[in-house]
């Protein structure tokens, strides 16, 4: 199957200021990937360059195989939905959908009056006086209605109660469904519990780098918590890739990477849910192992 | 037709959830032989996850001659699993509801009955292995 998105050491630089560093990450097609990392890691300006409104300060970037770049053509076939979501408050959802029709060359108004009707949104009100969870779904829904190829949301739930967020994600996995493998999406959010259930890949950011990217059940089965007794960890260092470590006096919990089976017998092996393995990752970008992190404030 | 839960704090992979419940139906008498799942349309539009672990749920019942699909028509019930016919589940349920009540009045609380449960559990599997030694 061949990539919706494929980036290479792709770099944003706000003067000084690196947003985004060394970005290389492959979302294969039809997958909805999870994009997550603390606030200020680079996953606003990482969609904003996937979706053609910023460039990038070097590396190269590939979006359903050309380079991002504002021509109807490309636009056409990639949605993003801003954090604060973009509508015209004082129109109604109708006005949307004719000024959406008049934009996008292949437009589908019946499924946007469709699908508004199931949810019991009122095409005739003005967007403004909506709730915020209807009016998510009225700029998920007319994102949809231009049929994309690629659908890149920057928190979309982040404000919504959790009735509304689950509609909102039911639209969301029922577009994916409906597509058939032809739509991927990038869902960025902080609430890792929807992410569980909605999303099967995973890019995580901090500190402007990717820390870890891939399938997520690959990635968890490649995980394990090691708990055992403080003694040396440089063995298990040595085998594996420790992305975490916590420790007390009595006892010593890692977060590994494995590259191999655990021989250790002190050490028992636990599965990771994606929450411990994003804090785990997150956590480890507090206190870099030899890596140099530029952020604002923290320039010497 | 069923419909799924999906518990994102259970610990469980969701498509392993879709599994287990589907076997569950099979074993209660939900679901018979030549009975159609959801489509995962449906499934996702419901409980909203990820339509390829519907899918992945799906393939993995296929694997284990449970269900099959049929092209442009969905998926259907094929056999039932291994193990006591259907039915047997509720019955015993039943007969365990009406023990619960008997303990509960006895004074009994969750905790003591869990551990009781496991304890004759254990008692059995003793006895059992006594048993075959002797004969």
């Amino acid at each position: 199957m061949s990539a919706a998105i494929d980036t290479h050491e792709l770099t944003k630089r706000y003067r000084r200021v690196s947003a985004l560093t060394d970005c290389t990450v492959t979302v294969p097609e039809g997958r909805v990937s999870a994009l997550v990392g603390p606030n200020g890691a680079g996953k606003t300006t990482l969609l904003r360059i996937l979706a053609g409104l910023a460039s990038q300060t070097a590396g190269t970037a590939s979006v359903l195989g050309g380079p991002p770049r504002q021509d109807p053509a490309f636009l056409a076939e990639v949605g993003f939905l801003a954090q604060e979501i973009p509508l015209y408050r004082r129109f109604t959802s109708e006005d949307h959908i004719r000024i959406g029709a008049h934009l996008n060359p292949s437009w589908d108004a019946a499924l946007v009056r469709t699908r508004l009707a199931e949810l019991r949104i009122p095409l005739d009100q003005r967007v403004g006086t909506l709730s915020g969870g209807q009016r998510a779904q009225v700029a998920l829904t007319l994102t949809l209605a231009k049929r994309p190829r690629l659908l890149l949301l920057d928190e979309p739930v982040a404000a919504l109660d959790p009735l509304a967020r689950r509609n909102f994600l039911a639209t969301l996995t029922a577009a994916v469904a409906d597509a058939a493998g032809g739509l991927t999406v990038v869902l960025s959010s902080h609430l890792v519990i929807d992410l569980e259930r909605v999303c099967d890949h995973l890019i995580l950011l901090a500190g402007s780098q990717v820390q870890v990217s891939g399938d997520i059940d690959t990635l968890l089965a490649e995980h394990k918590i090691l708990v055992g007794p403080r003694k040396d960890t440089a063995p298990i260092e040595r085998a594996h890739q420790v992305v975490h470590t916590v420790t007390t006096a009595r006892q010593s919990t890692l977060l590994v990477r494995l590259k191999g089976p655990v021989i250790d017998p002190a050490y028992q092996a636990e599965d990771v849910t994606l929450e411990e393995m994003v804090l785990g990752y997150m956590g480890a970008d507090e206190a870099p192992a030899g890596k140099q992190l530029t952020t604002v404030g923290e320039e010497s | 037709m069923i419909s799924f839960r999906v518990d994102g704090r259970s610990g469980v992979p969701p498509y392993l959830q879709v599994v287990r419940q589907v076997r569950q139906a099979l074993r209660m008498g939900v679901l018979n032989v030549g009975d159609q799942l959801p489509s995962v349309r449906e499934v996702v539009a419901a409980v909203a996850i990820n339509p390829n672990t519907v899918l992945k749920a799906y393939r993995d019942l296929e694997r284990e001659g449970l269900v099959e699909a049929r092209s442009g028509q969905g998926t259907f019930v094929r056999a039932l699993p291994p193990g006591p016919p259907p039915g047997t589940h509720s019955r015993l349920g039943h007969s365990l509801a009406r023990w619960v009540r008997e303990a509960r009045e006895a004074g009994l609380d969750e905790e003591s009955m869990e551990s009781l449960l496991r304890i004759t559990l254990r008692a059995a599997d003793a006895a059992d292995s006594e048993s075959e030694e002797i004969a």
